[in-house]
């Protein structure tokens, strides 16, 4: 954003220049950004010597940034402080707010030093602002790829934890789905549940949809696909728990049901598919059976 | 090579070896609609365990080779369609419309014993 007025060397001769006076007020001027994110109450669930420490490593990166024109180290270390801070329940504005702050700092600084002369200020301005922008940005994009990072780590832990098929009686498989379906977790499912029909050598499967929100067409299909698939191998699918929202939309949508075989829950469900197995539940002398003649 | 076609008691057991050829399969299914008759066989399971693939061409010819069975008189069943080859059947929209299907052979004459004890079970 040079607009290329001055000589290189002179812009050169300004850099070191301001080097020098961020090197030469580093003590004021950082005790001026921890004093004014204090104050913004960006510091919350720091202690005095982290604040301390960060502080100063970030004062002397940024430095460094403006001195080098490099900014390995500031990514180096945005992404250490993302990684940490995201750990720690940090927010972005906290730590986006404390770059903004320190630029701030930095900026007033500038104004004081050149206020008697304000041509060799827009010259400082042009020298300082570009580096200052860019080290947000390396802050920023740290941070959001950080978030990015945790977001897909949690995708994948909760679709490895969402998927299991449970054999409840020899030939009877249960697989519960909870939460959203998505392509990817639908075809998942339908892989896991007919390898889980092969090696169990199940004969009936009950899906349980009680804890899917939503259906839209695509993964109506989807299931209708599984049951044919299931049916391929010889098991009979039993799909349960739609919900009045779940059954509504799919009457709307029009899907072909007529080969999906629904049963309200998963008891009735499971009863279902004891009836179809040749299985017969009887209550011998429990304490539910002497409640229920009580 | 033909696919070879054993008999079992009352039952035909069709088992194929090795993605067969186009008229492997025609044969296939001449010699079980002619087998079936001369043998006075009850029940004919079709086994494709073997095969890592079914398109078009052959989930259509067995869905032919099944009702012609049962218009000859006997119970079709296929069997051993592995999760996914049954996965890029329905991906693929193919299906073998009402023929029964089961897990294996075991299973396969297992419910052919099932249907011709009790008559057809419509589950």
């Amino acid at each position: 954003m040079d607009k290329g007025r001055r000589g290189k060397g002179n812009t050169e001769g300004l850099r070191q220049e301001l080097v020098t006076h961020f090197r030469g007020e580093r003590n004021s001027l950082r005790r001026e950004w921890v004093h004014q994110m204090t104050a913004k109450r960006l510091l919350e669930g720091m202690t005095p010597q982290e604040t301390e420490a960060e502080a100063a490593t970030i004062y002397d990166t940024c430095v460094e940034c403006l001195e080098t024109a490099h900014y390995d180290s500031a990514e180096a270390y945005a992404k250490k402080m993302a990684e940490r801070g995201v750990l720690r329940g940090m927010t972005s504005e906290q730590i986006l707010g404390g770059m903004l702050t320190l630029r701030d700092v930095y900026g007033r600084s500038l104004f004081g030093k050149y206020h008697t002369d304000m041509a060799r200020l827009a010259a400082a301005l042009d020298v300082y602002e570009p580096v200052a922008n860019n080290i947000l940005a390396v802050v920023a994009m740290a941070f959001i790829r950080e978030r990015e990072n945790v977001v897909r780590q949690q995708q994948e832990a909760i679709r490895e934890l969402s998927t299991p098929v449970l054999q409840v009686r020899e030939g009877l498989l249960i697989l519960p789905i909870i939460g959203l379906i998505d392509s990817l977790r639908a075809k998942q499912l339908t892989e896991q549940l007919l390898h889980a029909i092969r090696t169990n050598r199940a004969k009936a499967v009950v899906i349980d949809i009680t804890g899917v929100p939503a259906v839209d067409s695509k993964i109506a299909n989807h299931l209708l696909q599984t049951v044919d698939a299931a049916r391929l191998m010889g098991a009979r699918v039993i799909v349960t728990g739609l919900s009045p929202d779940v059954a509504q939309a799919l009457v709307y949508i029009g899907v072909d049901l007529t080969r999906l075989k629904t049963v309200g829950d998963l008891q009735g469900g499971i009863e279902e598919a004891d009836k179809f197995l040749g299985y017969k539940v009887d209550m011998v002398g429990s304490t539910i059976a002497a409640a229920m003649k009580g | 090579m033909s696919i070879p076609i054993l008999r079992q008691g009352s039952y035909l057991i069709a088992s194929i070896q090795s993605s067969p050829s186009d008229s492997e399969w025609r044969e296939m299914g001449q010699q079980l609609a002619e087998r079936v008759g001369k043998l006075r066989s009850r029940g004919v399971v079709v086994d494709v365990t073997v095969l890592d693939l079914i398109d078009s061409f052959a989930a259509r010819t067995l869905r032919e080779i099944a009702q012609t069975v049962k218009l000859r008189g006997a119970e079709p069943v296929i069997v051993g369609i592995q999760p996914d080859v049954a996965f890029s059947m329905v991906q693929l929209g193919l299906t073998l419309g009402d023929i029964e299907t089961e897990l294996d052979l075991e299973e396969g004459m297992a419910m052919l014993d099932a249907i011709l004890r009790d008559g057809r079970t419509n589950v």
